[in-house]
């Protein structure tokens, strides 16, 4: 985070010669089992067709359904990313304030923990029993005069979705931007103070420039979170919401209809998608690294 | 060809829950002759049987395959219990020539045309052939259905009251919110049979599964249909009150959770009925070939037959053992009524395909909760 002193990476690695390549070598084997061979399968996969190479398969990524597939993950996964990043950004802020009581902030923590790995059918389930059609809330709510589905209210639609992604992705943000909020050294806000700096300038010249690397960083993490929950949105919504994660597993294992190799395509797509976010992400850490530096 | 001529006699099947309590009281006899005692020297010479992919709990296998190696005194290598149908015909493939090679394998419809294609299959008529309905059998022998179930509605009886009799009663405002299939029909089969099933009842065929996608957008329309996946367990606790599922597994999970709570099994009535069977094969390459024989026979006689109903699921010679009153009556009280059994439709593959292609074109587009 902050441009301290650090010895060049580089260094150490140089330093340690083949040490360094027996603590890396079992990672990198790690990596080229279980990321760059999968991956290359998939490219293989997607690609071969009964009577060599083909191009039928990536095409049907165009198809109606398909598109509408990636459009649904690709926005539902932008706003739950956003949502986690806004409130549980701002759950870490207010936890983190110096007036704060001692005990919230080990509770918010080991509760967050927990949250963000709650995910997949049990949290389907407890928001159907809540939120859904006859869940408590929507009856309680209907106790007294505020009728949800008759607004316009569904849990089994995007912005349900999205309520529902919020309930892992909120303690997952407030979990990775706690340090990088408890590295803004309360001497930087007394002295932009000082120097007669509102709050408002505070945060725009020095605390949200110095955050944003972390927090562009998290919401790709977010991102990727979303983009790729599938046990959750199928429980849900069995497939009434077209996401990619379920088309995929629909022609993987399924057993309506089969094809592993337009499986390989969706999830080459799905590749596709999150590069293309990675790369906006690298442009963008470039330029505020540049302003890191200086 | 495929729908056509699975229809007994409506008449003899109504009469059947009379006969069948005459059964109780005669051993069924039928068939157990027709097991020449030269196959059953010739099996046993062999020592052994190898199937594949038989769950124990699922269809009564279990019980099925003891009840066989106690009979004959012929050890079962039962391999992969959890295999799938493809998986099934891999084995054959690459196993070829090999002693622990699959004899036998219970197949989906679909996987049986394959491997009928592929010459993965060598023929057999079992001696009870001509009771296999023909819609449920290769002409030339070489794969036949050995049971199969229809869609239901699995009711919570707790939560829902009153059962629901038909798909037309699903649309009552009663049912808000209970009504759910068992995941997506893109991708679990009983949740695209349900909708299949949906056709039959509101003016579509097999030919044409839209009347079914319209019901459910209907359905989810009036807000009748939680789209969540149902499971057992949410079936059982309540929170997906009626579950359109196949037959045997509503059943089997109402006798399983008679203590925690009632589950009906409804097959509705205003409807031919939509089901699926599964299919027998002897390997071409049975490194025992005779066993893989005597084990056909012993499925389908009478006693193995009645095997499969113990375990809910409806066997192939159903209609034809329950004219004969062959099916004792207590078993009969477990299940529900015969009628719609002997109307069932069963989808081509073609007729498959093509429902797949309008299901995937227009299920998100059309059913919004």
């Amino acid at each position: 985070m902050s441009p301290e002193a650090i010895p060049p990476a580089g260094r150490i690695a140089r330093s340690g010669g083949w040490f360094t390549i027996a603590f890396m070598a079992p990672f990198l084997l790690y990596v080229t089992a279980f990321l760059i061979l999968p991956t290359l399968m998939l490219l293989a996969t997607a690609f071969l067709g009964k009577h060599g190479l083909t191009l039928h398969y990536v095409r049907s990524l165009g198809e109606g359904q398909t598109v509408v597939a990636f459009r649904n993950s690709i926005e539902l996964s932008a706003m739950a990313a956003f949502v986690g990043i806004v409130v549980g950004g701002l759950t870490a802020y207010f936890v983190l304030l110096p007036g704060m009581p001692r005990g919230l902030r080990s509770l918010v923590t080991t509760f967050g923990a927990v949250a963000a790995n709650f995910a997949g059918v049990p949290l389907a389930f407890a928001f159907i029993a809540t939120l859904g059609s006859l869940g408590i809330i929507t009856v309680w709510l209907k106790l007294i005069g505020i009728n949800l589905y008759g607004s316009g209210f569904t849990l089994y639609s995007l912005p349900g979705l999205v309520l529902v992604y919020a309930y892992f992705q909120i303690p997952l943000m407030v979990i990775v931007i706690t340090p990088a909020l408890e590295a803004l050294r309360r001497e930087w806000r007394e002295a932009a103070e000082n120097l007669g700096a509102s709050a408002w300038d505070y945060w725009r010249h020095v605390g949200l420039p110095i955050l944003l690397p972390s927090l562009l960083s998290a919401y790709i993490l977010l991102f990727g979170n979303a983009f790729s929950a599938y046990a959750t949105p199928y429980a849900l919504t069995s497939g009434i919401v077209a996401l990619v994660p379920v088309a995929i597993s629909n022609v993987l294992s399924g057993n309506v209809m089969v094809s592993q190799q337009t499986g390989a395509a969706l999830a080459l797509g799905m590749i596709g998608v999150m590069v293309v976010v990675m790369g906006i992400y690298a442009l963008i850490a470039r330029r505020v690294g540049r302003w890191v530096k200086r | 060809m495929m729908a056509g001529d699975f229809t007994p006699d409506r008449r003899t099947v109504l009469k059947l829950a009379a006969a069948g309590s005459t059964a109780a009281l005669l051993p069924a006899i039928g068939h157990a002759a027709g097991i020449s005692s030269a196959l059953i020297k010739a099996a046993k010479h062999e020592g052994g049987l190898n199937t594949i992919a038989l769950p124990p709990d699922w269809a009564n296998y279990g019980e099925i395959i003891s009840t066989f190696e106690k009979k004959y005194g012929i050890p079962i290598k039962n391999a992969a219990p959890d295999d799938t149908s493809a998986e099934e015909l891999q084995s054959i493939r690459s196993m070829r020539g090999q002693s622990r090679g699959p004899d036998v394998v219970d197949v989906g419809l679909s996987f049986a045309l394959v491997g009928a294609r592929q010459g993965l299959f060598k023929p057999y008529k079992v001696s009870t052939w001509s009771t296999i309905p023909a819609s449920m059998k290769d002409p030339a022998g070489l794969w036949y259905g050995d049971y199969f179930g229809l869609i239901s509605f699995g009711v919570n009886m707790s939560v829902a009251k009153t059962a629901p009799q038909s798909w037309a009663d699903l649309k009552k405002p009663a049912y808000k919110g209970m009504v759910a299939l068992n995941g997506s029909p893109l991708g679990a089969g009983a949740a695209f049979a349900g909708v299949f099933a949906a056709a039959l009842a509101n003016g579509g065929s097999l030919d044409n599964i839209m009347p079914g996608i319209e019901f459910f957008a209907d359905l989810a329309k009036r807000g009748n249909f939680d789209p969540s996946a149902a499971t057992s367990a949410s079936l059982v606790s309540g929170q997906t009150p009626v579950v359109i599922n196949w037959d045997y597994l509503n059943l089997a999970q109402a006798k399983k959770s008679k203590a925690m709570t009632k589950i009906d099994t409804i097959i509705s009535a205003d409807a031919k009925p939509y089901g699926a069977f599964y299919c027998q094969a002897i390997s071409k390459f049975a490194p025992h070939p005779k066993a893989a024989e005597l084990w056909q026979e012993f499925i389908y006689s009478d006693e193995g037959q009645l095997l499969y109903l113990k375990g809910f699921a409806h066997p192939a010679r159903f209609s034809a053992m329950a004219k004969a009153g062959a099916i004792p009556a207590s078993l009969m009280a477990e299940l529900p009524p015969a009628k719609p059994y002997g109307e069932a439709l069963f989808a081509t593959i073609e007729q498959t395909k093509k429902a797949q292609a309008a299901l995937t074109e227009n299920w998100s587009k059309m059913v919004k909760a």
